[in-house]
């Protein structure tokens, strides 16, 4: 298409068509799954943090493994909230989100000072601090023993959070759709374009008149406040919070959901952790000796075969069969 | 942003303890062309990198529109008007055309992109490509295109028609010079092919050793012919013009 003077396809608000397919799949999941409710909850608030992992390493370059910190602040925030009076969701929503973005940028602020593997071991030493204040605290913690006793206001004053986890389920799906609908959009701006440019070459970004530790400071505190909702909607739908949200072992299963599912384009993050949280619960269940062997196959696998993870194969797949059947749109 | 002078005093610097210039000083008037020559190897592209803060200066000041930037950073320096086009096109190879133009808009509206295609129309074709599916000349456009959204006042090009087709550099010297001539930018360019160089440029500078071997306007050079060859080694340039 030559250039006539006007610009088309400019569009306001990118990758409708990828939310809407993941609105449809997770409406199907509710009606095929109808059982299994309060899993898939699970699996949607683990998406979150998986996101906002992705913003830091897919987008960023930024390598951490203490990512479970932003995501068990956003939770114990909202635990003692709920715990002390205030439980409307979207309130707990809320202090979650700001209890995640004020961890993300006193976490970003530390972290981001190093690089390379001294950043990774700020990462983790982080968040072991927080974990053990969250431990030693157990007056407000609950400490080992767990937050309990959260019970979110019914939704709108209306729908209970169920033993089912209809309205959990729902109220997750609505949730992670407003986030990633955002994110996307911060994904395409220049903002986020240049938070790409500096994964690649910050010596290019600095040259284009982007300081980048600022820069990269904000999407902390972005990745923070998603993962900060994630831990808050994980306290309302499972209602209880307890230290294995601040963990490491949450922390490098993120990563390993990333990996799987691929960085760099949100979705591959959403589609590592439905795959891999999916893959733990079956094989967990048919298996609960050797399953973590079959989880290490599985992301051998995928690493050898598709080294971008599942959501790069389907790219790779879905470009060559649009270059089979389209070759005029491939060129 | 309008145009601004650039001027360099006394500049020296390197990459560690080499010193690679050596007390370099220019000046360029606002909206004019500098061409920066010499053989391979003499400092010219340090001396771009040095303006922009991207290499250890040992000594002296770079002013640009009456500013001193000496010691600003890199990022600083790009906010205080220099844009930049390295010699390895700095464009980011997994993002799409456009996905670059828009990480050049420094806040401007989407619409500014039309900017972009009507300089490059070839971009405009390709936008919807990765970086790393571009030839080398379209990536040339991609990046002198994304350094222009940014509205510089001063343009510094490292070598932009290395390796090009002789008809993408004809594309790419007729954007350059439209840019020149509507007086917006000061612009000035490292270049091998002397007769676009020439063309292009007001003035002209020639490197030996990291100092200033000659300074001088375009047409006093094309006259001293015993210049040209002792200092750029082009023995032919006389008798092909």
């Amino acid at each position: 298409m030559a250039w006539n003077g006007a610009l088309p396809n400019i569009r306001a608000w990118p990758d409708a068509a990828g939310i809407g397919s993941i609105a449809l799949t997770i409406l199907a999941g509710y009606l095929v799954f109808p059982d299994d409710l309060a899993l898939l909850a699970r699996i949607l608030a683990t998406s979150l943090l998986v996101v906002s992992l992705d913003l830091l390493v897919g987008f960023c370059g930024i390598i951490t493994l203490g990512q479970a910190a932003l995501f068990g602040a956003g939770a114990y925030a909202a635990g003692i909230a709920a715990v002390r009076g205030l439980s409307e969701p979207f309130s707990l929503l809320a202090i979650g989100a700001a209890a995640g973005g004020l961890t993300g940028l006193v976490s970003g602020a530390i972290i981001l000072r190093a690089h390379g593997l001294a950043q990774l071991v700020l990462s983790i030493a982080f968040a072991q601090l927080l974990a053990e204040t969250a431990n030693k605290a157990s007056w407000l913690t609950g400490g080992s023993d767990g937050l309990s006793g959260i019970a979110p206001a019914p939704l709108f004053g209306e729908f209970r959070f169920d033993l089912l986890g209809r309205t959990g389920y729902l109220f997750s799906a609505a949730v992670l759709i407003a986030v990633l609908a955002v994110l996307r959009a911060i994904a395409g701006s220049p903002f986020g374009l240049l938070c790409r440019g500096i994964r690649a070459d910050p010596v290019r970004v600095r040259a284009m008149g982007v300081s980048v530790y600022p820069a990269l400071l904000k999407m902390y505190i972005i990745s923070g406040i998603v993962a900060g909702v994630g831990g808050a909607l994980s306290a309302i739908t499972t209602q209880v919070v307890g230290l294995d949200s601040v963990g490491f072992d949450l922390s490098a299963s993120a990563l390993v959901m990333l990996v799987l599912g691929g960085a760099g384009s949100l979705y591959g993050a959403l589609l590592g952790t439905v795959t891999f949280m999916l893959f733990q619960h079956f094989v967990s269940a048919e298996n609960p000796f050797h399953w973590l062997t079959l989880v290490g196959v599985l992301l051998i696998a995928v690493v050898l075969i598709a080294p971008r993870g599942l959501a790069g194969a389907a790219r790779t797949i879905a470009s060559r069969l649009v270059a089979r059947w389209h070759p005029q749109a491939s060129r | 942003m309008a145009a601004a002078g650039l001027e360099a005093e006394g500049l020296s610097a390197g990459y560690g303890g080499a010193r690679i210039l050596d007390a370099v000083s220019f000046s360029v008037p606002a909206a004019s062309r500098l061409a920066v020559l010499g053989r391979n190897g003499t400092g010219k592209t340090t001396l771009f990198a040095t303006l922009m803060g991207q290499t250890r200066r040992h000594a002296g000041r770079i002013v640009v529109g009456g500013r001193d930037v000496t010691s600003l950073g890199s990022a600083a320096r790009a906010r205080a008007g220099l844009g930049y086009v390295p010699q390895t096109r700095n464009i980011f190879r997994s993002l799409t055309v456009e996905e670059n133009l828009i990480a050049g808009l420094k806040g401007r509206s989407r619409s500014a992109l039309g900017e972009a295609y009507a300089m490059f129309p070839r971009l405009f074709e390709r936008r919807r490509h990765r970086g790393d599916r571009l030839s080398g000349g379209e990536q040339q456009m991609l990046s002198t295109a994304r350094t222009l959204l940014g509205r510089p006042s001063v343009l510094l090009l490292d070598e932009p028609l290395e390796g090009l087709a002789p008809i993408i550099c004809e594309e790419l010297m007729a954007a350059l010079t439209r840019q020149a001539e509507a007086g917006t930018m000061t612009i000035a360019l490292v270049e091998q092919k002397l007769e676009s160089a020439l063309d292009f440029a007001d003035s002209v500078l020639i490197l030996e050793r990291g100092r200033i071997a000659w300074a001088g306007s375009a047409r006093q050079l094309r006259a001293e012919h015993h210049v040209i060859e002792r200092l750029l080694a082009v023995g032919a340039f006389a008798e092909e013009r």
